[in-house]
């Protein structure tokens, strides 16, 4: 109960607040740009025009949303398992003014223009320079706790959370590597094809490091606190771990499948990308193993479906994955719209899911209460289920027709269809899957309604331990 | 061993740190001397004018390659359709040494731009970005008539030396008094146009016997009047009285030669042979040649 008390989880509140709210703004801009897909007047040119904005939501997606959600969860999880409260409060206040601070201004500079064009790494070089210090400091609070720690065993998700740490560093930093010209503008320090490959190490591994890893230590941690099952192999989870970390980095290329980059780079990013199946599925493999005998409860425990949904998109996205990495495959739907569809299954299917099950099973908890609508929250599952099922089940098919349309040869060899004959078939799809974005909106809003009723229900954390919020 | 890892934060930060450098040792690191090979260097390749970049500056500021791609692929429906004529008109290495950052992109929502220098006439290009649906009703790219506001050049020298190319002062005394739309149509008429595929594509004789299998044929003109609305009246006018290409109401020159100029294309008039293929070219011959004459 004394360590318990101790814990200082502000910083977790703020986070998720804010990471809350940038996932409300990732969400609208989504739904704004596929809008803009099918009515382009919807341009508001030049701030508001669907080449600023698609960055816009990429950024505020992956890291107001995504690592916003993943600094809440990391300080929370880290200090339990550590059973040490958090190494600095103060430090970890200061991150989240400094997190708002660096997405304002991406928000902001994308809008003005001023980007490096790279993708998930358009940040301008000042924007980079305080995305560094904010990583450091993220990093250095989260190891020291560790290395303080009272439990001297690291359960796997502290391992998932080290990997995290450093891995993004050096992506990052390595990426980001510009010449200024002014403050508002660089140039990227490497050029053509050794600037494409060096942007897919990072691109992928930005994937590895950012959508795979922490959703992964947060998958590790919450199943079986909510199950109430441990995990069913641990030496599982940390063989996948090895093996995931290694084989991730060398893959980057099968972004770059039929491009000048060497074709050796190419060949091994396309077999080891098929070897990740195995790392992948080993933790999919863990957690339904673990559900052995529990299955009762994806009725009983909304949380469990969540995580259970969450963990099967993550398997079926690592075969889908793999498929794409096949040149064959990839000379096929390479620049589709099949690869939004992959991209949303798992950023909303995987990413998404486990951390909705995040905010769930923490608010509670950390404002002692009770959550305020198992309801809304079911309605809330389904709709987001549906909304993100929509969105990818249409962006297959309008990538396979695309894909048979723009390879429709005649018998003289002429191509059979014009670039705009394919275009023009794109916008039914274009249309459903704006659908699907506004369901999930919605599914969105009830979330956020659900998670504002339990906020105001809760104390306010820091005075009384009540028995029924004490895990 | 592992097992021993779970209770040494600090060797397994050390440890998992050193086990995503081999990957990127090999697959990061090791590619730089591959692509960098002196063998790889295309001769024509020249860095960008001051205007040419500030062009390309624009096309990075407003994201264009979100939409659109510049990497020919060395398959056959690329080729064919961003590289037509040609057979090896794929991209190469050698044509990106000036290119930080490259602009390859992931998604074409929009048609590859690799090639796209020399496709269309200046004057197509103003049009097209200023309002795009009045050239191709259905796309979907959004305008920028906002463009015709002057060229900030205040940097250019600045940019020019960050990047080491070479640059003269009537050079830069060029990029004074232009506007964003002349800077971007700059860059876009260099794209692909410094490498040889586009010469040897149009060198190349067009094979097969140029007869017309439509003559007579009356039911060819409905097909050929909806394909000369979708894809010439942008540049031809609806009427075909004439705008950014000339007035085609009357052509007096044999039919094979005027199929020949649309399959292979001629100055600002691009080729059409592998987008349509033969049999469209012919109907569209057959249809131009019904209106010959008409008002
Ligand atoms: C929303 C996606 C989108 C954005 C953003 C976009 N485009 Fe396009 N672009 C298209 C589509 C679709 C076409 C094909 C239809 C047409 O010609 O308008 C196209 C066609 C073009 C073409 C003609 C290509 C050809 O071979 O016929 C050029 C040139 C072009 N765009 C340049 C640009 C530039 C420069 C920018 C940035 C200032 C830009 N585009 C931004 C979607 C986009
Ligand atoms: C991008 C604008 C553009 C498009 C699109 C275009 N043309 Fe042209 N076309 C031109 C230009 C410019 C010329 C003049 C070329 C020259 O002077 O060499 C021309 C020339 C021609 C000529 C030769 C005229 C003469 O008097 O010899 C024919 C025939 C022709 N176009 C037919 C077509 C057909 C058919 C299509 C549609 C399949 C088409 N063009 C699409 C721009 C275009
Ligand atoms: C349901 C709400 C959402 C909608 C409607 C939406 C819509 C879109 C659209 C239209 C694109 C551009 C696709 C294209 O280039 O053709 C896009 C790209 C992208 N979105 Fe979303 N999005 C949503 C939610 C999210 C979330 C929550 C995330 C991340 C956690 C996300 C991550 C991405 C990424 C990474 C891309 C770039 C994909 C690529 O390069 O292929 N999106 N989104
Ligand atoms: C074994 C695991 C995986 C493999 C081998 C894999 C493979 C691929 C491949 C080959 C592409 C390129 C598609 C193309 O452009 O043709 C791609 C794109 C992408 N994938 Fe995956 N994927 C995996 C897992 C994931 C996961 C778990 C996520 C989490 C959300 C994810 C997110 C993305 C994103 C965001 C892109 C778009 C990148 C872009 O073009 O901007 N992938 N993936
Ligand atoms: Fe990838």
């Amino acid at each position: 109960m004394s360590v318990k008390a101790s814990y200082s989880d502000d910083a977790t509140k703020g986070f998720l607040t804010w990471s809350i709210i940038w996932g409300l703004v990732a969400v609208l801009v989504g739904v704004l740009i596929s809008f803009q897909l099918v009515f382009p007047q919807l341009n508001i040119p030049p701030y508001l025009s669907y080449g600023r904005l698609r960055p816009i939501h990429t950024n505020a997606a992956i890291f107001g949303w995504g690592i916003g959600s993943f600094m809440a969860m990391f300080y929370y999880i880290t200090q339990r398992l550590t059973k040490c409260p958090i190494w600095s409060p103060g430090l970890a206040r200061f991150q989240l003014w400094l997190f708002n601070l660096v997405i304002i201004l991406a928000a902001v500079s994308l809008a003005m223009g001023y980007t490096q064009s790279k993708e998930y790494a358009e940040l301008e070089w000042p924007i980079d320079i305080l995305v560094v210090i904010l990583w450091v400091i993220f990093a250095l609070n989260i190891f020291m706790t560790i290395m303080k720690r009272k439990e001297e065993q690291m359960y796997v998700s502290l391992w998932y959370i080290i990997a995290t740490l450093v891995g993004v560093a050096v992506l990052y930093l390595v990426n980001s590597a510009a010449i200024p010209v002014s403050l508002f503008k660089s140039y990227s320090a490497y050029a053509g094809a050794n600037d494409a490959n060096v942007q897919w190490w990072y691109g992928h591994n930005a994937v590895a490091m950012v959508l795979t890893t922490p959703p992964l230590a947060i998958f590790y941690y919450l199943l079986p606190k909510i199950t109430g099952v441990p995990i069913y192999s641990h030496r599982m989870g940390i063989i996948a771990f090895w093996s995931l970390i290694f084989m991730y980095l060398w893959t980057g290329a099968h972004h770059l499948l039929w491009t000048p980059v060497p074709d050796w780079v190419q060949t091994l990013a396309m077999g080891f990308s098929i070897l990740l199946i195995a790392p992948s599925w080993a933790s999919v493999f863990n957690g339904y193993f673990s559900m052995n005998g529990q299955w009762h409860q994806m009725r009983d425990n909304y949380l469990v479906k969540f995580l259970v949904f969450g963990i099967t998109f993550y398997g079926l996205q690592t075969l889908q994955g793999p498929s794409q990495a096949i040149r064959t495959f990839s000379a096929f739907i390479h620049y589709t719209d099949w690869v939004p569809g992959h991209v949303h299954m798992g950023a909303l299917g995987w990413v998404s899911l486990v951390l909705f099950a995040g905010v769930y099973y923490l608010i509670p908890r950390i404002y002692e209460t009770e959550l305020y609508s198992v309801k809304l929250a079911n309605a809330h599952f389904w709709l987001a289920v549906s909304g993100q099922l929509i969105y990818s089940i249409s962006m297959w098919i309008a990538g396979i027709q695309q894909a048979t349309m723009l390879n429709a040869t005649n018998a003289d060899g002429s191509l059979h269809y014009t670039f705009m004959e394919s275009l023009a078939e794109m916008y039914p799809y274009w249309h459903m899957r704006a659908g699907g974005g506004v369901i999930y909106l919605v599914s969105l809003l009830i979330f956020i309604y659900n998670i504002l009723k339990t906020v105001n229900s809760g104390s306010s954390g820091s005075q009384t331990v009540r028995a029924t919020g004490a895990v | 061993m592992l097992d021993l890892l779970e209770k040494k934060p600090v060797i397994l930060l050390l440890l998992s740190a050193l086990v995503i450098m081999i990957g990127t040792a090999v697959t990061m690191i090791a590619p730089f001397t591959w692509i960098n090979d002196p063998s790889l260097k295309i001769a024509g390749v020249k860095p960008y004018t001051p205007l040419q970049l500030e062009g390309r500056d624009i096309y990075v500021r407003e994201g264009c390659n979100n939409c659109h791609t510049q990497t020919v692929r060395p398959l056959v429906a690329d080729v064919a359709r961003y590289a037509p004529g040609s057979t090896d008109g794929y991209s190469k290495v050698g044509e990106f040494v000036y290119d930080q950052p490259h602009l390859w992109g992931s998604r074409r929502t929009g048609p590859d731009l690799a090639r796209i220098g020399g496709k269309y006439p200046d004057a197509w290009h103003y049009k097209h970005m200023a309002d795009p649906q009045s050239m191709v009703p259905k796309s979907n790219m959004p305008g920028y008539a906002f463009m015709r506001q002057p060229l900030d050049s205040s940097l250019t020298e600045r940019k020019m030396k960050a990047l080491g190319f070479p640059y003269t002062p009537a050079e830069l005394e060029a990029v004074k008094g232009k506007t964003e739309m002349d800077a971007l149509v700059a860059y876009l008429q260099k794209l692909g146009n410094d490498i040889p595929w586009r010469k040897a594509a149009a060198a190349a004789p067009l094979v097969g016997e140029l007869k017309n299998p439509y003559t007579d044929n009356a039911s060819a003109l409905n097909e050929g009047k909806l394909l000369v609305s979708q894809n010439c009246a942008q540049c031809h006018g609806e009427e075909l009285k004439g705008g950014i290409g000339p007035a085609l109401t009357s052509l007096a020159r044999p039919e094979g030669e005027i199929f020949s100029t649309i399959f292979k294309g001629r100055g600002g008039m691009p080729a059409f042979g592998d987008t349509l293929g033969r049999e469209k070219v012919w109907k569209i011959v057959t249809y131009l040649g019904s209106r010959t004459g008409k008002k």
